[in-house]
């Protein structure tokens, strides 16, 4: 793990989009003037009669999608998850989530992984927001490849998706030759009897970390890479739940609302469950390079292995 | 349809609008007359469309911005046979397929759902952006409101419209005068609409009366004859127009008529419909 090769998943977005453009003659991609950091320049070039920058407007971005969409085409509406969920909020609900329309969201520079330009840029709350809209899709990719599947899912699936990428580099972890991807289906990234670790994004990786250390430690975690956060494969969870008796929440998100909020609400219903949710505790981020802020606010693979320690002592 | 034809139309819409919010007791009655001749002119004479065929990919395309008229959209609907007749006294009722704001699920005809201020006239600009990059030749209209104009959003879709030239575009700006809290002049003035629209690089089309059937016809034809440049028909009308109690009444944007009012409303327009 530690010799991985590294990429950023607004990277994979946009090469996914360059590289299904050709094979899709009705995907489109909108940007609002990001298309050099949300990586849909990479598709700007090659399908250039395919892409429409629609200026620092995210309201009209999503207006533009919908409208786009309800003529049959495949439209990619990319900005920063802060704009994408946050600043647009309302038109995502009434113009695309209401009339349930095909449009897919590429949000990017999620999390407090945007590092240097601090809490303003840092959207901690995407997941949340997204999760009230019915009807919508939402997937956190945790790496390269899997963000490539996503892109690939969400045209192949009709309705709206909002796909979550982040800017910071990632270890590519699902290069098996057994690895699938399925839309609310998640994935068991190593079996464990003494806890379940759900995570997503980024802190699939950490948790996977933690796990090893854990192991070292005599405590035999689970690691679930839940990509998909809506629909959640609440059949995974609650089977690995009942297993374990405890599970902890990883995400680079608020802990309210996000994956973490998901996973209680399922097991409270089902098999109430222990949980400990780890993410951003209910406050704002700040600058800094986002391997220290990672590290600061225990997203890391030592910060989720010494909280879930500390709880399950 | 010739224009006297289209005038009584207009006036058989303006009735069903009083049936249907009569019926609802609730509703937008006073905005919904006002537009009734852009409704009228639009389905019956303008676009290209077919009842039978809501969804054909290659017709034109109506967004009522403005949704909370949607009883003047509903009631045209349904004259011009996307619906039986019967469906407009269920408006806004449980479970009915008229729901208070336009919805794609519900209605056929509806081109997308709207309600929330500003976002209608977002998607039209999808719409016709669509058309553009497709070589498609169908046209998009949408109808707003002269308070809806104070939504930040009308103004990012309009800047798109007019720097990328969408002349298949014509937005229509039902110049009222009227919003909730009372005048437009006396809540957020956004006069001077049409220099507004001309700063976006619009083609503006002012009406001196948007309840006339042919100033209405001849906007129309201007703006489809409007080459590079998306088209705007800003029309004063009459809010609450043919009902005499309504007229220019800002107590009557969202309140239906009760039984004597409603008497009195469908009189008024027999009469008007008589002189026809």
């Amino acid at each position: 793990m530690t010799a991985a090769k590294k990429i950023a998943t607004r990277e994979s977005y946009g090469n996914a989009l360059a590289e299904l453009g050709k094979e899709f003659q009705n995907l489109v991609v909108l940007d609002a003037d990001l298309a050099g950091a949300t990586k849909t320049g990479v598709f700007k070039k090659a399908f250039p009669e395919r892409f429409v920058d629609c200026g620092i407007a995210e309201c009209d971005l999503m207006g533009i999608a919908a409208g786009m969409a309800t003529c049959g085409a495949i439209p990619f509406a990319s900005t920063f998850a802060m704009f994408a969920s946050g600043r647009a909020y309302e038109i995502v609900r009434n113009s695309i989530g209401y009339p349930h329309l095909n449009v897919k969201i590429g949000a990017t520079h999620a999390g407090i992984s945007v590092g240097e330009d601090g809490a303003s840029h840092q959207c901690n709350e995407d997941l949340a927001l997204m999760r009230t809209i019915p009807g919508m899709t939402i997937i956190v990719p945790s790496d390269d490849i899997e963000s490539k599947a996503a892109v690939r899912a969400a045209i192949e699936t009709d309705g709206p998706f909002y796909l979550r990428f982040g800017r910071f580099a990632v270890p590519v972890i699902n290069d098996r030759p057994d690895y699938k991807f399925e839309v609310g289906k998640g994935i068991v990234l190593r079996e464990g009897t003494d806890v379940t670790i759900a995570a997503t994004g980024l802190c699939v990786s950490s948790a996977l970390d933690a796990a090893e250390k854990l192991a070292a430690d005599g405590i035999s975690a689970e690691v679930i890479n839940f990509h998909t956060i809506k629909p959640l494969d609440k059949e995974l969870l609650i089977a690995s739940a009942k297993k374990t008796g405890k599970v902890v929440t990883a995400e680079e998100h608020s802990v309210i609302g996000g994956l973490g909020g998901a996973v209680c609400e399922a097991l409270s219903e089902a098999t109430p469950t222990p949980v400990l949710r780890i993410g951003i505790q209910d406050v704002f981020g700040e600058s800094g390079p986002a391997a220290e802020l990672l590290h600061k606010y225990q997203l890391d693979g030592e910060g989720i292995y010494d909280q879930v320690k500390a709880w399950i002592k | 349809m010739n224009i006297q034809e289209l005038k009584k139309m207009a006036n058989e819409v303006r009735k069903n609008i009083l049936v249907a919010t009569h019926a609802a007791k609730s509703g937008h009655p006073g905005g919904s007359l006002s537009a009734a001749e852009v409704y009228t002119y639009l389905y019956f004479q303008e676009m290209n469309i077919d009842p039978k065929n809501p969804k054909d990919p290659d017709r034109d395309r109506f967004v009522l911005s403005k949704g909370h008229t949607a009883p003047g959209l509903y009631s045209t609907l349904a004259l011009r046979g996307y619906f039986p007749a019967e469906w407009l006294t269920t408006l806004r009722q449980t479970g009915s397929n008229l729901q208070g704001h336009p919805c794609m699920d519900h209605t056929p005809g509806i081109d997308q759902n709207t309600g929330s201020l500003g976002q209608g006239v977002s998607s039209a600009v999808g719409m016709a952006m669509f058309a553009k990059m497709n070589g498609k030749s169908f046209r998009t209209y949408a109808l707003l409101g002269d308070g809806e104009i104070e939504e930040g959003l009308v103004w990012e879709a309009a800047m798109f419209a007019g720097y990328r030239k969408l002349d298949n575009l014509c937005l229509i700006v039902d110049n009222n005068n009227l919003q909730i809290d009372g005048p437009i002049t006396e809540v957020c003035s956004p006069y001077p609409i049409d220099e507004k629209f001309r700063a976006f690089n619009f083609h503006v089309i002012n009406v001196a009366d948007g309840n006339d059937m042919e100033q209405i016809a001849a906007a129309f034809k201007e703006a489809r004859e409007t080459k590079g440049a998306p088209s705007v028909i800003v029309m004063k009308t009459v809010k609450g127009k043919g009902v005499s109690y309504m007229e220019n009444q800002v107590s009557w944007h969202g309140v239906a008529p009760d039984d004597e009012q409603f008497r009195i409303g469908m009189e008024d327009l027999e009469k008007i419909g008589e002189a026809l």
